[in-house]
């Protein structure tokens, strides 16, 4: 009998996890970020309760700040599979405008995401949302939970974590608290980017190079993808060969210069380069153990 | 990042690709104080199998020089310690998951701290590891946490060990400190029954013999930590069991597929195998194994599915579908070993909730047999386990449960015991054996599961507790009452006091202390009754109201039904069948309800009977339609819910 590979393995664990959160909760949502991580995560839900379709619908918090072409992606996939896709954006933020430019990516990603997400599932009254996070991502991430308990106003305490001993997960909460399940806990973005290749499963285009229009600005080159981007006097965008490592809001999203047009190109790149994927985020560059603070304060 | 020798990856991606889409998982745990040079070790495997970008590296660097210890060279340890506040103390607090990756294997590896009062995450670690690298001090050689660490690893089930002697460079690279270490580790894993032993001399700070064999130890010709890692076989002994499939998720997509999903926990299952449904022992066979790559062929341990059944049988989650041969024991008692890990210590008698599998019921524990002493390995009593400490106990579930051995499969005999009222994870349990009833009826009192034997009956134990004057007509009516349940199928037992004086009551007189006794006893037997699932009917003058209420304190809410049979005195003087008044009266009898000792009247009792102008046959009557209401005797919607 042969053993499983590893990517049959984290496969087959990741389902587990997705059954056994469906099962013990009365409303799972999945979070639906439209990169390369949500791609895999409904993949692997599609897969889990096949031929039944995935019993939660998908919530999208939106900051209108977005890729063009995410938005197409995820419409286009959401329409082949028939989903259902809820989406939120902070009406604050609407009102107040919040945008990158002017209130800085701290207050924008907080108001927008972490503000906005807290107001979507408690909008919705769910009890359980699958996240696309990994433990590789960033070392405080190393000691989460695949089920990690929240709040009731969606704080994450470190020392109220529970065990997780073999496949048994404990999911009981009290009223108002709720649950985080990450089923790619165990995924590595060298797993992520494997599986995707042996899979086929469908990523946003802007993950291969292509000639996009760019501004260099504090040695980050940022794609100019529509006219609310403010340009300086005498800045002109120019078309250059890019790619996107992660993908996010565009004015907070670094481009990386790059010919990798097929997924082999882009693996074989990210194996070759020596920055590791979220350096390219603005959030992750304040003090050192800042990931935390924003754990703590419910940013997933 | 890739691994170092990946020239592959800039000539020939597609190839680099295809060889790692078929590499195997390890996963292990390190075991270890910050002292052992733990931490160091894990950064020195990742930052040797170049997996360690440079925007960490930079943070790696300042780190260092501003809370390293190893002077202004890299501390590899602040590369995997995690949370700002265990970082600031320099030692880690948690279990932390890290992942490496060669061409061979990808690696997971369960990093937890050594000190003493952290057993819980050790154990949490070493639940899903299926290799074990216990550090050791040259300097200071097998110590008593290496013994601890070992104990932990071989009762959690892991039966490959490697013991990294580290430090070895302090020891001016000795082979005979390496040599005496080994032999002493062996000799005590031999004790303990950890089998698969590998040593391996290495400096974690200098990186011998970590990922590259090193020159400064000649005396070794063995692998190093890391070739070992990659070549390591660890079958699982699940694969060869019998199978076993924890249903999680029945999956109904429309009328015409019912399946059951849930991942393979032991064995391997084709189409047409004959299977049991555990724990209600249904046979039935396997029609298709479904996925969303198709129906496969087979399938084994491991590996998530959904399967269609030949029957339509009744499944739900929480069962577990076995070989028809090799099924799963059922059981509701077991000893196993507790591992606690809640703040507060264990309750015995407390309920709690056990999931195993995917199963959740409610449980209890009896007091340790004993609790094992980690650095002596010695049994010692204890009247209860607290936090870390881990012991002997028996354990009775509510309902009984499909299960194994711990040590034949680990996931269907592993469990965790959650707190009803936190919600926490409290203990993780290791089931030993099952226990049979008559083996230990001595020791456990919850042993009695009324809900069991009712469910059996099919019916809800009551106790109707008719009180009234001597000739009210209690035992008359109680009589027909019992004709009647009897006859709709209750199963009944009459208890009456006239009749309980002859046997049981035969010592008890009629004084005011002796009915007390008379009423408690009699509310004993009703209690053992209704234990056992039965409709009780109780007879009895029972003349105090505080006896009444001591008798409806032993059973719950809504248990105890009082019937008041009242009746003027002066009536059931008048009928005197059996000229007990008379008596009474001319002296010959004392302590008479009535004449020379008092009746107290019920205050609220459930029902009251009108004795004096209802027929027995009416008040039995409206007896009888009294309890027939649902949630007394009637059934009551959804209630068999709550028995499944």
């Amino acid at each position: 009998m042969s053993k499983l590979t590893h990517l049959q393995q984290l496969e087959s664990d990741s389902i587990q996890i997705f059954r056994e959160a469906v099962a013990e909760s009365e409303r799972p949502v999945m979070l639906y970020s439209v990169g390369k991580d949500s791609s895999v995560m409904l993949h692997l839900a599609l897969k889990a309760f096949y031929p039944s379709p995935p019993p939660f619908p998908l919530l999208h918090v939106d900051t209108t700040w977005k890729f063009q072409a995410m938005y197409e992606f995820r419409d286009a996939l959401v329409a082949r599979h028939q989903l259902e896709l809820l989406t939120y954006q902070n009406p604050d933020c609407i009102e107040r405008g919040i945008n990158p430019f002017d209130h800085g990516s701290a207050m924008h990603t907080d108001l927008w995401k972490t503000e906005g997400l807290k107001q979507a599932l408690d909008l919705h009254g769910f009890d359980l949302a699958f996240g696309g996070a990994r433990r590789d991502e960033e070392k405080s991430r190393a000691k989460e939970r695949i089920f990690s308990i929240r709040s009731a106003q969606h704080r994450w305490d470190p020392k109220q974590q529970r065990p997780e001993l073999w496949h048994l997960f404990n999911t009981r909460t009290r009223p108002g608290e709720s649950v985080r399940v990450f089923p790619l806990s165990n995924w590595t973005e060298l797993d992520v980017w494997q599986y995707i290749h042996l899979e086929e499963i469908p990523i946003v285009p802007l993950y291969l190079a292509a000639e996009r229009p760019v501004v260099e600005r504090d040695g980050t080159l940022i794609m100019v993808d529509d006219d609310r981007m403010p340009l300086a006097p005498g800045e002109v965008p120019e078309l250059r060969s890019i790619r996107f490592r992660t993908l996010g809001c565009y004015p907070l999203t670094g481009a990386v210069e790059s010919t990798a047009g097929t997924l082999e190109e882009i693996i074989q790149e990210m194996l070759l380069t020596t920055s590791s994927e979220r350096e390219g985020r603005v959030i992750d560059h304040d003090a050192s153990g800042s990931m935390e603070k924003k754990k703590q304060e419910g940013y997933f | 990042m890739a691994h170092a020798a990946d020239d592959l990856v800039a000539t020939d991606i597609g190839e680099y690709l295809r060889r790692h889409e078929n590499k195997s998982m390890l996963r292990f745990i390190t075991c270890g104080s910050v002292d052992d040079g733990k931490s160091t070790l894990i950064g020195r495997l990742l930052y040797d199998a170049k997996l360690v970008f440079a925007d960490h590296l930079e943070a790696l660097e300042a780190d260092s020089k501003r809370i390293g210890t190893q002077g202004d060279e890299l501390d590899f340890a602040l590369l995997v310690d995690g949370l700002a506040a265990e970082r600031e103390q320099g030692i880690t607090i948690d279990v932390a998951y890290r992942f490496f990756t060669t061409e061979r294997r990808k690696f997971i590896v369960a990093d937890t701290p050594g000190h003493e009062q952290y057993t819980r995450n050790m154990v949490t670690g070493a639940s899903t590891a299926e290799l074990a690298v216990i550090l050791v001090d040259a300097r200071k050689g097998v110590v008593t946490q290496t013994r601890r660490h070992s104990f932990l690893v071989s009762l959690l089930g892991i039966r490959h060990v490697v013991v990294a002697v580290n430090k070895l460079d302090l020891v001016d690279y000795s082979e005979e400190v390496f040599a005496g270490i080994e032999a002493d580790y062996r000799s005590f894993a031999d004790l303990i029954g950890i089998n698969d032993v590998t040593c391996i001399p290495i400096s974690a700070l200098n990186g011998d013999n970590v990922t590259t064999p090193s020159s400064r130890t000649p005396f070794y010709d063995g692998p190093t930590l890391l070739e070992h890692l990659e070549a390591v076989e660890v079958g699982d002994e699940r694969d060869a069991g019998p199978l076993r499939l924890p249903v999680q998720w029945v999956n109904r997509p429309n009328l015409d597929f019912r399946g059951f999903s849930g991942q393979i926990a032991g064995g391997s299952v084709r189409p047409g195998d004959q299977v049991r449904i555990m724990p209600a022992g249904t046979e039935t066979s396997i029609s298709r194994i479904v996925t969303a790559d198709g129906d496969l062929e087979e399938a084994s341990s491991g590996q998530s599915v959904t399967v269609t059944l030949a029957d339509e049988v009744d499944v739900s989650r929480g069962d577990v579908i076995t070989h028809a041969l090799a099924s799963a024991p059922v059981g509701d008692q077991f000893e196993c070993h507790l591992i606690w890990m809640g703040e507060e210590p264990m309750l015995p008698g407390r309920p709690y909730f056990l999931k195993i599998g995917t199963k959740t019921v409610g449980a209890t524990v009896t007091h340790p047999k004993f609790k094992i002493n980690v650095n002596t390995l010695e049994h010692e009593p204890a009247p209860t386990l607290g936090l870390n400490e881990i012991g002997v106990c028996n354990i009775s579930t509510d309902r009984p449960i499909s299960f194994d051995p711990y040590v034949e499969n680990r996931d269907t005999g592993g469990f965790i015991l959650i707190d009803r009222y936190t919600n926490a994870t409290v203990g993780a349990g290791l089931i030993s054996f099952e226990l049979r009833r008559s083996q230990n009826v001595h020791w456990q009192t919850t042993l009695v599961d009324r809900e069991a034997r009712a469910r059996l009956l099919g019916q809800q134990p009551r106790v109707v507790w008719f009180t009234g004057l001597s000739g009210a007509g209690k035992s008359t009516i109680a009589s027909l009452v019992e004709r009647r349940l009897f006859d709709q199928g209750f199963h009944t037992y009459l208890l009456d006091g006239d009749n309980l004086r002859h046997g049981l009551n035969r010592d008890v007189g009629f004084t005011s202390a002796d009915r007390v006794e008379n009423v408690r006893r009699a509310a004993e037997v009703a209690r053992i009754l209704v234990d056992a699932g039965i409709v009780v009917l109780a007879s009895f003058i029972s003349p105090f109201r505080a006896e009444r209420r001591m008798a409806r304190d032993l059973f719950e809410e809504g248990q105890f039904i009082e019937v008041h049979v009242d009746i003027p005195l002066a009536i059931a003087e008048g009928r005197d069948h059996k000229g007990l008044y008379a008596k009474a009266r001319r002296g010959e009898l004392t302590n008479f309800t009535g004449i020379d000792s008092p009746y107290e009247s019920p205050e609220k009792p459930e029902l009251h009977l009108d004795a004096a102008t209802l027929s027995v046959e009416e008040a039995a009557a409206s007896v009888v339609d009294y309890l027939l209401q649902p949630g007394i005797l009637g059934a009551t919607p959804g209630i068999e819910s709550l028995w499944i």
